[in-house]
């Protein structure tokens, strides 16, 4: 008996096989057809690990094309996905930030792992993967080198949090001489101000979680920790935790 | 609809652009309201009005002009309708619930302001709106510094009167706003050529009353378990009681009442079974903002009550009836108006108060704190209002937003993510 949980998000479409335990993850970009590659996700987690489609009980959709999921049981929040799936990986986890492509979001978890509150940056993309991807375009680089790039550098104060003026912020401090290497990590150090202003939404207690793409920049990791002055627990995989979480809650909705 | 054009010519309109108006309308009102399933019947009658709200009404208002009466256009509940009406003028609540309207009001206005300012604004410049084409005065109000303003840009096109609104409720207060009322008692007496002799007064006193008194009839059957009407239309009523003509607005309400009373004896709902009831608070929904309530509705929620000035805040408390001396009357309708608990008192605790209690008495699950983008006051005053909730373990969202539906995928996720939440709340209370 198995479920599977499709994470459609702006950037990637994320999929877990579970049967209790998680037995297949799928990565894939979502492309211009969020209904494609989710249909694509499920058919790969079927496919690679020769299970018969009947013997998936329930499949949950989530992120923001779960609207195109017509295969699916249910479709249920990205909000209450991660909650599920950091609380499943860790239960002693009762705050999660979560930094994806196009949005933020800071949840508050009770002792059971359900939503106490939760809050959201819908206005635009500032500080979110979207926002790291221009700067690390600007500086000629890949996003996900940018880490390597900050590493052992001072960062350069970033004040724009809007992705368009921080972009000509950073062209000026280009041209007046500032490194790459200081750049990158100023743009780093402006998304964990970003953060920890989420974060100072709500009284943090037990383990914080970090998840989402965002989330698998080390150096972001520490510059939080170290202005929130308390550890981070960074799952695995930070990108699969909303697909875990539907696959757990499918998995609750079965009789077993 | 009848052939309105020549009345519209005669009102110094932009028929051009009107046409653009009138063309969006009826898609419009048919995506929000005319899906609803389970409708009652008696909501036919505001179809009706929606469907005539630039003709008939219009057409009445100006029958009455051409029977020498005058026709007063006003912006906020704090303004006392009974003057008007006793003095034989017609009050109607002015437009500004559309992103038509924002561009040609940002044409005189900085962009930073409220969309409600912007589109009121231009609602008047673009020439769009029939009612401030048929006001002969506008009244408006000191409750924020973007209005207040506003008044000074729109007194080039119609002439407007200000009631000065105090900020606090101390005795002195008080006094101010009842010398205010008596100012304006003088303008419209001035305007209208009539006498507002204490009978008069007592009559639209009454009269108002039971205005009120229906609207709060209405709200009750939304105490019930199965709602018997969606919020969407609760709210389209209330909207539409500020311009409607009040005899038949009355009646017609009273009739729906009925209807709504039979439903719950019956057990009929408008919504499938353990849908999260929703309160919502916070800044007015002019006509047709409709798009908090669309999208929690469409989104697994329903709202069973607003603490809005297009709520609660409009009807709740009614005008103290049989005074003896006009004074007395005077001194009744100061009390009723400045107890309205607005966010631009300060302190403004009894709006907590009030909160906490609908809460409980609409048997809420959950409040949705709704305020227009770049409103101040209320958007400030959520920290006070999200502490005392925490306090009642009451939970709260803060929605900020304007009319465009740019932002409507996002809210959507939010609304879902918080009835998961109630959800979940819920069945965790019944183990």
């Amino acid at each position: 008996m198995y479920t599977i949980g499709i994470d459609t998000g702006s950037v990637a479409t994320k999929g877990v096989l579970f049967n209790g335990n998680i037995i297949k993850k799928v990565i894939i970009p979502t492309g211009w057809s969020p209904k494609n590659a989710s249909k694509q996700v499920y058919t790969l987690l079927l496919e690679d690990n020769n299970v018969d489609k009947n013997k998936v009980k329930k499949v949950v959709g989530t992120g923001y094309g779960r609207v195109s999921m017509v295969f699916a049981d249910k479709t249920v929040t990205e909000i209450t996905c991660h909650a599920k799936g950091a609380y499943f990986i860790n239960n002693n986890i009762r705050t999660i930030l979560d930094i994806g492509g196009q949005d933020s979001k800071v949840i508050s978890l009770d002792e059971y792992g359900n939503v106490r509150e939760f809050f959201m940056n819908d206005k635009c993309a500032a500080g979110t993967g979207r926002f790291l991807q221009v700067m690390a375009n600007l500086l000629e680089g890949d996003v996900n080198d940018l880490d390597k790039l900050a590493e052992g550098t001072a960062p350069k104060q970033i004040s724009s949090m809007c992705t368009v003026f921080a972009e000509s912020e950073i062209v000026s401090l280009l041209a007046n001489g500032a490194s790459k290497e200081s750049i990158a990590a100023g743009i780093i150090q402006s998304i964990a101000n970003r953060a920890v202003t989420l974060l100072s939404k709500t009284s943090i207690k037990g383990d914080i979680a970090f998840t989402g793409g965002v989330a698998k920049s080390n150096i972001l990791k520490k510059y939080i920790e170290s202005k929130i002055k308390k550890n981070i627990y960074t799952p695995n995989d930070t990108q699969i935790i909303g697909a875990l979480g539907a696959a757990v809650i499918g998995w609750n909705m079965i009789d077993k | 609809m009848a052939d309105y054009r020549e009345l519209w010519k005669s009102l110094d309109m932009d028929l051009e652009k009107h046409d653009k108006l009138c063309e969006v309308l009826p898609e419009f009102y048919e995506d929000v309201y005319l899906s609803q399933k389970n409708r009652p019947e008696g909501m036919n009658y505001y179809n009706f009005v929606i469907s005539e709200v630039h003709g008939l009404r219009i057409k009445e208002l100006d029958d009455h002009k051409q029977n020498g009466g005058k026709v007063l256009g006003t912006f906020c509940v704090f303004v006392p309708d009974e003057i008007i009406f006793s003095a034989d003028a017609i009050g109607v609540g002015l437009c500004g619930g559309s992103d038509f309207w924002v561009p040609d009001g940002e044409k005189v206005l900085p962009r930073n302001i409220c969309p409600l300012i912007k589109a009121s604004v231009g609602a008047k410049i673009s020439g769009t709106c029939p009612y401030f084409q048929s006001a002969d005065m506008l009244v408006g109000e000191t409750t924020c510094d973007g209005k207040k303003k506003a008044w000074e840009i729109l007194n080039d096109y119609t002439p407007i009167h200000v009631m000065d609104l105090p900020q606090m409720k101390r005795e002195n207060d008080k006094k101010h706003w009842k010398d205010e009322i008596k100012l304006f008692m003088d303008k419209v007496e001035e305007l209208t050529g009539n006498k507002i002799t204490e009978e008069r007064l007592n009559n639209a006193i009454k009269l108002i009353n039971r205005k009120r008194r229906v609207l709060q009839r209405l709200y009750n059957t939304r105490k019930a378990d199965k709602l018997p009407i969606s919020g969407k239309d609760a709210l389209l009523i209330t909207q539409i009681a500020f311009y409607d003509d009040l005899e038949r607005f009355i009646q017609k309400t009273e009739e729906l009442c009925d209807e709504l009373e039979r439903r719950i004896e019956k057990g009929v709902g408008v919504f499938p079974e353990n849908t999260p009831r929703i309160l919502v608070t916070g800044t007015p929904m002019a006509i047709p903002n409709w798009k908090i309530h669309h999208l929690i509705e469409t989104s697994g929620g329903s709202v069973v009550c607003e603490e809005t000035c297009t709520g609660t805040r409009y009807f709740e408390n009614t005008v103290k009836e049989n005074n003896k001396t006009l004074d007395e009357q005077i001194d009744a309708l100061t009390d009723r108006y400045l107890n309205i608990n607005c966010a631009c008192f300060t302190p403004n605790e009894g709006r907590i108060d009030d909160i906490i209690r609908l809460y409980k008495e609409y048997n809420a699950d959950g409040v949705i704190y709704n305020t227009l983008s770049f409103c101040h006051t209320y958007s400030v005053e959520y920290k006070k209002v999200k502490e005392a909730l925490d306090k009642e373990g009451i939970p709260v969202m803060m929605i900020e937003s304007d009319y465009s539906l740019q932002d409507s995928g996002q809210i959507k996720t939010r609304l879902e993510a918080f009835f998961e939440m109630l959800k979940e709340r819920k069945s965790a209370y019944a183990k």
